[in-house]
């Protein structure tokens, strides 16, 4: 839980807000005169989800710094979440078969 | 509307139809995030309408939940949404000719979903750009409609649900959901790879600058791979 003050909250969500309409308008605000993205840029942005899910992802369910134990329902049950995305790429069934394992072995 | 823009919109609805059954879940996290992260329903819902950006939503909400430095929360949203300027280059030749307040709308609207089903059309079918408006329109509306209304439910229903549902664990859920088909190559196992290990040992880092210090080191390690694929 957040004690984080509301208007400092604000502040990020207006940010935040103002610096991603500048990402998204960069290109189309120059009518494409500001010719094309890098390959370099491309390459390495590409690679920007994958690496941002993934940092969010482990700490969620391995833990963090000294308190990382594998031996959770939360991390089996992660595990298991993954077997299925990778089988059928479907967000909800990805959701549905990770909260139902976890409830599971909580309950074991 | 004349007819053509009229048949392109609808053509375009079509198109994210099936896309937008797996976007609502992500919607009701990215509401039930705020709650979960202590941030009132009103902030949650203008984050969806300002920064209107998923992953990068639930990434700021976990931060500010952990009481995350400004600089970080919103660096970390911005890093995330760097992929749109890729977007803006691809889609900003077919959209020639169109003023920059029509512009200005694709960008706001702009999402990964939308993007996809464009760029394909745009690729096989030459329309005037009033036409090609129309079809992004048709499928960008209806993404961003999806959005809000998904946020305002999860952000409503997910505060009366009760902490021994675990339903928290549905956020890295859905992270893993989206994680899995963006690995693609071995260049992005690599970047997975050494940023899940990063930000699990740079966990207890200060300012919670680790999720920023991981996603770093893992486009670094995968670019360095498809470089060197590359260059072989």
């Amino acid at each position: 839980m957040t004690t984080t003050n509301p208007a400092l909250i604000w502040a990020m969500i207006a940010i935040a807000g103002a610096g991603t309409f500048l990402l998204r308008f960069s290109f189309l605000g120059l009518l494409g005169r500001g010719g094309d993205v890098p390959a370099a840029a491309t390459r390495a942005l590409r690679l920007v989800p994958a690496a941002v899910l993934a940092a969010i992802v482990a700490p969620a369910v391995a833990g963090r710094g000294a308190d990382v134990d594998l031996a959770t329902a939360r991390f089996v049950a992660a595990a298991i979440a993954a077997g299925v995305a990778w089988r059928w790429q479907n967000v909800g069934l990805t959701l549905a078969s990770g909260m139902v394992a976890l409830w599971l072995l909580q309950a074991l | 509307m004349t007819n053509p823009r009229r048949a392109a919109a609808l053509a375009g609805f079509r198109a994210v139809l099936p896309i937008m059954v797996g976007v609502a879940p992500f919607a009701l996290i990215a509401g039930f995030a705020g709650v979960d992260a202590g941030v009132s329903q009103v902030q949650t819902v203008a984050f969806s309408v300002l920064v209107f950006a998923g992953a990068a939503q639930l990434a700021a909400l976990e931060l500010i939940g952990r009481d995350g430095a400004t600089a970080v929360v919103v660096a970390t949203a911005l890093v995330i949404n760097a992929r749109f300027l890729m977007y803006s280059a691809s889609l900003a030749p077919s959209l020639r000719g169109l003023g920059t307040g029509r512009r200005a709308l694709v960008a706001y609207l702009l999402t990964d979903q939308a993007f996809v089903v464009s760029a394909l059309r745009y690729e096989q079918r030459e329309e005037p750009p009033g036409t090609r408006l129309a079809y992004f329109l048709g499928a960008a509306v209806p993404l961003w409609i999806e959005w809000q209304a998904g946020t305002v439910v999860g952000a409503v229903a997910g505060a009366a649900v009760p902490a021994s549902w675990s339903l928290d664990f549905a956020i890295p859920l859905v992270f893993l959901a989206l994680l899995v088909p963006a690995v693609r190559d071995r260049a992005g196992v690599a970047a997975a790879g050494v940023a899940a290990v990063v930000a699990v040992a740079a966990g207890g880092l200060r300012l919670n600058a680790g999720l920023l210090l991981a996603a770093t080191a893992g486009i670094a390690a995968g670019y360095t791979l498809a470089t060197r694929a590359a260059s072989r």
